[in-house]
């Protein structure tokens, strides 16, 4: 029965959370338009949520293209088709990886930054002081950095699979030995715009505004005490990280159905 | 001082951004390939198409030429209805022209590669290819090469 | 008391509280033009939630806030905001947002609501600085501020707009005895040069009798007793008598509630 009764409790909780969270989405996207006019606060947000990433995934990308491109060649020498391994590295890059990991690190690294700026700022009063000052927090805020997350994630995600498959390149033709011309004939043969590269931008713009939606509204959400904002911020990753992977799963269905 | 370094960073980021999309398209993808989205299309039925996917090749010479953009069913006759479209700097191909469902090595995958006949008439814009050759079906080789084979050691 | 147009702030039978629990119930408060006029009480008694309701930041269940004769509950939004617009707030910690620095904070209000030239902002950011003697410290970090310096700061940014209102909760709160003679200095000072009416909320009983004209104190949610703070200091009443002169016990009681101590011991009944 208290079992029961904990389950009802959550799940009421949970569809309370998703209505506050809509609500507040809702509120934010009403408040952008205006920051068309000062997009320095915007600016700003591409720096920090952004630029500071970018490193962080340029590495992370570089390794991940060099692993694919040696389990590759590992895989395709059985049937003598290593020359392909430019196509597995571009695909897995550009379809799932690309978008996938890079959510993934942009959770743990520009959310969870937003999410501690953003709790912070409340429990120290500044968004209450903000709101004194006759200033709309969400406005002045967290629409900047809704909109920094949402341009951001795409450019993050497309220079990962870039890079990745510089990786990849420079372990499967300059460790490996295949052919520099098969493994990018190979790779543009096999890799289509308008569906593979397409697909992967697409992800990666949903993923964006998914995370930085989690991020700014658990910030914005959070208990105002130090232990509110650090859970919180841990909630970002969990909560942002499931939803990336369940949603990568939901539109990668819809695409290959579509085709 | 400290914003224009800001917005230098924030300039460079999002032409890093551009650079990437270029890169996906042009080096990654196949964008600057053959465009096939203003070219003319054409029919050609098959008895078997195997494992012809829409948007599989077209090629003559192993030169692309266009994609297939629709593969359906002919009520009438039960013939496998493939609608490819080519480019349009291809227009000048001969209207007797034949094309086969081929397999890119043993187990790749397969696309249309079309012969060029003999024809002054050139294909135009909605013309069938009427010389069609079907796909190889491995598992019918396999099965017309054990029979003869049987009937070579009946013979005996 | 006559409603007159000398108030600035007139409060009227406010009741309010959160769900069931009342906070405050009957509060009459009436704040004269260019007074400092402080609300005071032991912790808890609602002093902070009487400042949310002047600022409009919630609405009473029943009663009355009036301020510059607007009433505060049936603003609305941009009503709302125009009236903040006039009136300064300084929150217990200050507040400065942490990732600009000192000049930024005080020309923040600035640059959000007016077009004024860089030149102009400069200039009056610099005015507001140096009234509260921070001026060579514009380029620090909040990080670097101590907290007197931090409530300095968001001191000259509540008047960056030049309010007519400045509201302070808690200026004194976990200041050393010297900023807190400073704080003290500086809320007479501001509000007699720049002709501002101010509210405190405190608990500090000598700094705020040394510069106030007027003083409430609230207990139990409603308010014990008013007047200037000679006074007060003469009051009979009980729990005036023991905040002023910061009694351990009296009307306000040491214990909390309990069953009595002895049924707790030998644990009878439990």
């Amino acid at each position: 029965m208290q079992a029961v009764r904990q389950l009802g409790a959550g799940v009421l909780n949970m569809l309370q959370g998703l209505g506050r969270s809509s609500l507040f989405l809702f509120n934010t996207l009403a408040r952008t338009p205006p920051l068309l006019l000062r997009f320095k606060l915007v600016n700003q947000q591409i720096y920090s949520i952004g630029v500071l990433t970018f490193f962080i995934i340029a590495l992370a990308s570089f390794f991940v293209g060099m692993v694919l491109a040696l389990q590759g060649i590992n895989t395709l020498q059985r049937f003598g088709a290593e020359e392909s391994v430019g196509l597995l590295v571009a695909l897995s890059l550009v379809r799932e990886l690309g978008p996938v990991v890079t959510a993934l690190l942009f959770a743990g690294r520009a959310g969870t930054a937003l999410t501690a700026e953003i709790g912070l700022m409340k429990s120290t009063e500044q968004l209450t002081a903000i709101e004194m000052m006759a200033i709309d927090p969400v406005a002045r805020i967290v629409a900047p950095r809704l909109l920094g997350g949402f341009i951001s994630m795409p450019i993050l995600a497309m220079a990962f699979s870039v890079i990745g498959v510089a990786g990849g390149y420079l372990v499967a033709v300059g460790l490996m030995g295949v052919d520099a011309g098969a493994f990018w004939s190979q790779m543009q043969a096999g890799t289509e715009f308008g569906t593979d590269i397409l697909s992967g931008i697409i992800k990666s713009i949903v993923f964006g505004f998914v995370v930085t939606w989690i991020a700014v509204f658990q910030g914005y959400d959070c208990v105002p005490t130090p232990e509110g904002v650090s859970r919180a911020t841990n909630r970002t990753v969990v909560y942002s990280s499931l939803a990336v992977l369940m949603l990568d799963f939901i539109i990668t269905a819809l695409t290959l159905n579509s085709l | 001082m400290q914003k224009k370094g800001l917005e230098l960073m924030v300039g460079l980021f999002v032409l890093a951004g551009l650079l990437a999309l270029a890169a996906l398209a042009l080096r990654i993808g196949n964008l600057g390939g053959v465009s096939v989205s203003d070219g003319y299309t054409v029919t050609a039925r098959f008895d078997n198409i195997g494992g012809l996917k829409v948007r599989s090749p077209v090629k003559l010479g192993g030169v692309l030429i266009g994609r297939v953009t629709d593969i359906g069913l002919d009520e009438d006759d039960f013939r496998a209805l493939v609608t490819m479209r080519l480019a349009r700097e291809y227009n000048q191909l001969p209207a007797d022209s034949s094309v086969a469902v081929n397999t890119a090595g043993l187990l790749g995958e397969q696309y249309l590669n079309m012969e060029p006949g003999g024809d002054d008439e050139v294909l135009k814009d909605g013309d069938e290819i009427t010389i069609t050759q079907s796909a190889l079906v491995l598992e019918d080789l396999i099965g017309k090469f054990m029979f003869n084979k049987a009937d070579e050691e009946a013979d005996k | 008391m006559p409603q007159t147009d000398d108030n600035l702030i007139d409060v009227r039978d406010l009741q309010f509280g959160y769900g069931e629990r009342p906070i405050l119930s009957s509060v009459n408060v009436q704040i004269k033009r260019g007074n400092v006029v402080s609300i005071m009480g032991p912790s808890g008694c609602g002093k902070t939630t009487l400042m949310r309701l002047i600022s409009g930041q919630v609405r009473p269940q029943q009663g009355s806030v009036t301020v510059d004769g607007l009433s505060v509950p049936e603003l609305s939004g941009g009503e709302l905001l125009n009236l903040r617009k006039r009136m300064g707030v300084l929150l217990q910690s200050g507040a400065l947002l942490t990732d600009l620095n000192v000049y930024e904070n005080v020309a923040f209000p600035l640059r959000e609501h007016t077009r004024l030239s860089e030149e102009l902002i400069r200039k009056i950011v610099l005015l507001k600085l140096q009234a509260v003697g921070l001026r060579g410290a514009r380029h620090l970090m909040p990080s670097d501020l101590s907290g007197g310096m931090a409530r300095r700061v968001a001191l000259a940014r509540a008047v960056v707009l030049d309010p007519v209102l400045v509201l302070y909760d808690e200026p004194f709160s976990g200041l050393d005895p010297i900023g807190k003679g400073i704080a003290a200095k500086l809320i007479r000072e501001m509000n007699d040069a720049l002709g501002l009416t101010s509210v405190l909320i405190s608990h500090d009983v000598a700094e705020t009798c040394e510069i106030s004209d007027y003083i409430y104190l609230l207990g139990d949610g409603t308010v014990m007793g008013h007047g200037t703070p000679e006074e007060l200091m003469a009051s009979q009443e009980p729990l005036v008598q023991q905040f002023m002169n910061a009694l351990p016990d009296g009307p306000v009681p040491f214990h909390y509630p309990a069953r009595p101590y002895i049924e707790d011991l030998l644990g009878v009944a439990v």
